[in-house]
């Protein structure tokens, strides 16, 4: 099966950059996430209700939906700021990425080990600009608005095509398809990764590991 | 073009689509109220939740859709459309968006329409939900108040683009394959006051010059493309009956519980179901411009007769608009989100001969791959509800207490509306909504001259015998005095 991929950019200030990607991360999951599933006798279900909320940004011009689930919301908080961290503890350039990453489990025999299969990935791509004045940050906040808007609507669109979605699975295989651990609300499981980059977006831990096999190879 | 839809399915996917529609319009005009949404997740089903998404119907929003849609679906060459424009404290106005809910000939003779179609109609209401906040409009709504309010027009038919100015663009938000066509749901946007932005809207003086470059004057023939709020189609009137839906099937028992203003809960009741939780929905504090003024267009130059509808304050004014079953002696009979004076709407009689819908499913069978989502039982019976057996307000009250409003309503002040940083996690109310209700408290009784005075005298008779009194306690006092050292 091939993985979906999307790859959106944006280009933010340093405060606006766990906003810009709260704003991505949830407007993905309010996609991707359904009512609790309530299994009953002969194999019928029934699914909760999923309830949204408008959160305004504070640094940029900007509103989105997100799920109403203080948990889902927490878990996205936490990752983004040790995202926002890493940017700027690493001296570097200001780039990073993050990537949102939906799978599928698939259990395996003994002793190999479940599979996680991938089938869409979206990969948030950061920059991370300086400006100096408050007129250029005033500026900044309805620029980045107005890409954010666009962001939507690519996600949208994206979210839209219908392809290829986990058939809904039995009671027995729902966690391997969904992530049941939140109180409320029931995302497809997703998992969460990111990375600094360098100018030329390698990653800066790929460079020093290939700087330092290169040195021991001579 | 039509495949062989069995009956169930058929009727199943009629009523899909007569409830997502009915949703859209409530997604698109809750987005344009001027305040943020907020409902709450429930891990349980209600039973009354369309596509699984907690959105509320606002009463007036779902009759006024319903009016529209007058008993049809939309179908080819017949679309639902939900126009939203901007009207400022001079009377101009200008369209801002038109969605339109659209179905093409395209159809998709193997969708499963019990769960696929369902589940992809979900997923196209979240879509709408996420991108109503994208358009230009948003910001606008959010801004509006004072100089200019949010209206909405809800038609069906034809869609109409032309006052949308030239260069209009257009966001598609999604489409949904059915057996009988395509479903399409789309936003045509004005540009223009893109550029001008909402900053414009916030300066109080001048927007002379705005008005004069972008909004036209609208005259109010039946031929406008605004047409007041006696829209219907012919032969509503005679009330009509909905052939391609059955809605007598649809209604279930509801109930309504008034309680403080600030919060509104509703009870879905159902004969085979065990009543769930109340549900508490958030109040939508709005300043209501976007329901209110839907219907004032035409309105301009009806009379003020605030008496007609008993109520003192102009505020007090919203709430009393909008109902179209409203009945002038209790202008509080109608449940409006939000505003103070809202207050759940208590009907006459619940529904009438209504019977509880047959929970169609918690049916889905995920081994062999038919799964249906638990589609709720209608929890409407707002057309009954406004349909109150006391009568209705003629529209031409109903638009004279619009009049109430718009005289208080554009006054210039100099008013922040929105705080800076400020934020409603924790209370229902954010800084500029607690600030606008209450800037113009009434004076206090005792600072008004006469009673002030006759308060002086008496305490200046009384005041020998208080000292007299105080004397006497004096010790007491002392060692009272030396505990709170």
């Amino acid at each position: 099966m091939n993985c979906r991929s999307e790859v959106l950019e944006v280009s933010v200030e340093g405060r606006q950059v766990e906003e810009a990607l709260l704003a991505v991360l949830h407007t993905v999951l309010l996609h991707r996430s359904t009512g609790k599933f309530h299994y009953k006798k002969e194999g019928t279900y029934s699914i909760g209700t999923v309830g949204t909320q408008d959160v305004d940004c504070d640094f940029i011009d900007f509103t989105y939906v997100r799920v109403s689930s203080e948990e889902l919301d927490r878990a996205l908080r936490k990752v983004v700021g040790e995202f926002k961290d890493a940017l700027r503890n690493s001296g570097g350039d200001g780039l990073g990425q993050m990537s949102l990453e939906f799978y599928q489990k698939k259990k395996s025999r003994w002793p190999f080990s479940d599979e996680c299969i991938p089938w869409e990935v979206w990969t948030v791509k950061v920059h991370v600009v300086a400006l100096a004045t408050e007129q250029e940050r005033q500026i900044c906040r309805e620029k980045v608005g107005e890409k954010l808007c666009e962001k939507v609507i690519n996600i949208v669109e994206v979210m839209n095509r219908h392809e290829y979605l986990p058939k809904m699975p039995t009671q027995s295989e729902v966690d391997n398809v969904f992530d049941t651990g939140l109180r409320d609300v029931q995302p497809y499981l997703y998992k969460i990764s990111f990375q600094i980059t360098d100018a030329l977006g390698t990653s800066v831990t790929t460079t020093m590991r290939r700087l330092i096999k290169d040195t021991l190879a001579l | 073009m039509e495949t062989d839809l069995n009956s169930q399915d058929r009727k199943d996917l009629d009523k899909f689509i007569k409830f997502f529609a009915l949703k859209t319009v409530q997604v698109i005009v809750q987005a344009r109220l001027g305040e943020k949404i907020c409902t709450r997740s429930s891990s349980s089903p209600t039973g009354s939740d369309w596509f699984n998404l907690a959105i509320k119907d606002i009463p007036e929003v779902t009759h006024e859709a319903k009016k529209a849609l007058a008993g049809q679906l939309p179908a080819v060459g017949r679309s639902m459309c939900v126009e939203i424009s901007l009207k400022t404290s001079e009377g101009d106005s200008m369209e801002l968006e038109i969605w339109c809910l659209e179905m093409n000939e395209k159809c998709d003779k193997e969708i499963k329409v019990s769960y696929t179609v369902y589940n992809r109609l979900s997923l196209l209401l979240k879509s709408l939900l996420a991108i109503t906040r994208v358009t230009p409009a948003y910001r606008l709504s959010r801004k509006q108040g004072h100089e200019y309010v949010i209206l909405y027009r809800i038609y069906f038919g034809e869609v109409q683009l032309t006052g949308l100015g030239e260069g209009f663009q257009t966001v598609r938000v999604g489409t949904v394959g059915t057996p009988v066509g395509t479903i399409t749901l789309s936003c045509a946007y004005r540009i223009n006051l893109a550029f001008m932005s909402t900053r414009q809207f916030e300066r109080t003086p001048p927007i002379m010059g705005i008005i004069i470059d972008h909004f036209v004057d609208r005259p109010y023939p039946s031929s406008s493309p605004m047409h007041p709020c006696n829209y219907r189609t012919a032969g509503e009137d005679t009330g009509v009956t909905y052939p391609s839906v059955e809605d007598s099937q649809e209604v279930c028992t509801t109930s309504f519980s008034t309680s403080p203003p600030s919060q509104c809960v509703f009870t879905v009741t159902k004969a085979h179901f065990q009543t769930p939780t109340p549900v508490v929905t958030d109040t939508l504090r709005v300043p209501m411009a976007g329901l209110a003024f839907s219907h004032q267009l035409s309105s301009s130059r009806l009379s003020y007769q605030p008496a007609a509808l008993g109520v003192g304050s102009a505020d007090l004014a919203y709430p009393v608009v909008f109902a179209a079953g409203l009945n002038a002696t209790h202008p509080h009979q109608l449940m409006v989100p939000g505003k103070e004076g809202g207050v759940p709407l208590a009907p006459n009689q619940p529904v009438h001969g209504a019977q509880a819908d047959q929970e169609r499913l918690a049916t889905c069978t995920p081994s062999d791959g038919t799964h249906c989502a638990a589609t709720p039982s209608s929890s409407e019976d707002t057309e009954t509800v406004s349909n109150s057996s006391e009568g209705r307000a003629s529209p031409h009250d109903v638009l004279e207490t619009i009049f109430v409003r718009k005289v208080g309503a554009f006054v210039n002040k100099p008013i922040n509306q929105k705080p800076a940083f400020s934020k409603d996690d924790i209370l229902p109310m954010d800084l500029g909504t607690f600030y606008r209700e209450f800037q113009n408290p009434p004076q206090l009784s005792s600072l008004s001259i006469d009673i002030g005075a006759q308060s002086m005298a008496e305490d200046l008779d009384s005041l020998p015998e208080k000292l007299a009194v105080h004397e006497k306690n004096v010790r007491e006092f002392d060692a009272f005095v030396e505990t709170l050292q």
